[in-house]
């Protein structure tokens, strides 16, 4: 068994235009930062992105839409970035809007095997529109079906050669359960060590959900919202 | 005098009570955590996945893994959890969380709110703020009374795309403190020096007024 790759070129060498690709994240808060420039890089384009956000401007997401790569993103929030507005206004990209645990969920759903699952998120709103709706204990819920992803792309702290992920801090986010809902997935790591050093009590995925994993590097890991308080 | 922002979030404040997870929406609703009454506990959730969320952090100790829900930089305090999203918004789902607190755009006298869309102007998604009011057992919607035009927000009918129907319970704004009840919102309290008769006068949905109306304690 050999998931290891030499890097991010290799990883994503098979990636066709026209996939739909789950990427880890939230905000620019545990981003697959390695695997985004080199799909940037090689110019892979018509894209359905399931993310939940498009990055900003220059960094993340937005640097795929910069290179009008992708067709259409399924986010749940998509504010701070001018060019995604700019094409969306022109028609240029198709955008689809979910809640945000509906979006997790459905990434859930597909890594656990569940067609489906039903929700209460969007029930009266705009988001239910076409829906089928079932009544459980009173209460009207909404089928939401899982995603079905070609590649899920995801950023972890952690790796060893097994495809066993770490994650750090809020960095985890989507991630985990993009990671499982990958009918192929790639886990870019900022440490790459051998099977049998990380502690099997304190794995967030199991790596038989990844099937390709490196150590990634030049991590810029910006931040979107720097806030701070002054020392006393 | 209408209350200023930090008031709003201040009588907010008060309904905190020992032991509760929160979840703090973005705007007023995140000043709150500036006015936790001194002998009141409560964990804060960021729906992004973290329980036990602590202050902005020092200069120089950013960490870019460790954001809010609005991609802020914050802290853990001790006894802190990172958990992913799915879980997040399960225990959300679950009812685990005692209170949510969130702005909004408009909220009618049924409990409806609306607070994601504009129609014909970008729309920049819905993040968490549907599956929260869809699911929370007990939300506060914090915001101004009046839009900038001097509308009134509390309405018999959201005009606006809804984020969620029949969840509100409780609205303060800076003119009052208000229940939804089957008549309506019903005014608890008024803002020191705001009559009633004003807020009447800026209130559109079906109003009554508690017989033991007071003055906010802010």
């Amino acid at each position: 068994m050999n998931k290891v790759v030499a890097g991010a070129e290799e990883a994503i060498k098979d990636i066709p235009s026209g996939a739909t690709l789950m990427l880890g994240g939230f905000g620019l808060c545990g981003i697959p930062e390695n695997c985004i420039s080199a799909i940037v890089k090689k110019g892979i384009n018509n894209l359905t992105c399931i993310s939940n956000n498009a990055g900003v401007d220059d960094f993340g997401i937005g640097l795929m839409l910069q290179g009008r790569q992708v067709k259409k993103m399924i986010a749940s929030y998509v504010g701070e970035n001018a060019e995604f507005e700019r094409q969306l206004l022109s028609g240029e990209l198709e955008v689809d809007l979910i809640p945000q645990g509906t979006l997790a969920t459905r990434c859930m759903a597909a890594g656990y095997g569940m067609p489906a699952v039903f929700l209460l998120a969007g029930i009266g709103t705009e988001v239910a529109e076409g829906k089928e709706v079932r009544n459980f204990n009173g209460k009207d819920y909404l089928l939401e079906e899982a995603f079905d992803a070609d590649f899920a792309i995801v950023k972890a702290w952690k790796g060893d050669t097994m495809g066993n992920l770490i994650f750090k801090g809020t960095a985890r986010n989507f991630s985990p359960m993009m990671a499982m809902a990958g009918k192929i997935t790639i886990a870019e790591v900022e440490h790459l060590v051998p099977a049998g050093e990380l502690d099997p009590n304190y794995i967030h995925v199991p790596g038989i959900y990844v099937h390709r994993i490196f150590e990634g590097k030049n991590y810029e890991k910006r931040i979107e919202n720097r806030t701070v308080r002054k020392r006393m | 005098m209408a209350l200023t922002k930090e008031q709003i979030a201040k009588r907010i404040a008060q309904e905190l009570q020992d032991g509760f997870y929160v979840n703090l929406g973005i705007g007023i609703p995140t000043l709150v955590a500036n006015y936790i009454p001194q002998g009141v506990n409560v964990v804060l959730q960021s729906e992004n996945g973290l329980l036990g969320m602590g202050p902005f952090p020092f200069e120089g100790e950013e960490d870019a893994d460790l954001i809010n829900a609005g991609k802020q930089t914050v802290t853990t305090v001790p006894g802190s959890a990172f958990f992913d999203s799915a879980m997040s918004f399960g225990m959300i789902r679950a009812g685990k969380v005692d209170l949510t607190v969130l702005g909004a755009m408009e909220v009618a006298d049924n409990g409806d709110i609306a607070n994601w869309k504009i129609p014909k102007k970008l729309v920049k998604g819905m993040g968490g703020a549907m599956d929260l009011v869809a699911a929370a057992k007990n939300i506060i919607v914090a915001m101004q009374h009046t839009n900038p035009k001097g509308e009134s927000k509390l309405l018999p009918k959201c005009t606006l795309p809804l984020t969620g129907i029949g969840c509100i319970k409780k609205v303060v704004t800076d003119l009052g403190v208000f229940d939804i009840t089957p008549d309506g919102f019903k005014c608890l309290e008024y803002a020191p020096g705001v009559t009633i008769e004003e807020i009447k006068a800026k209130t559109a949905g079906r109003l009554v007024i508690a017989d033991d109306v007071k003055e906010m304690a802010v």
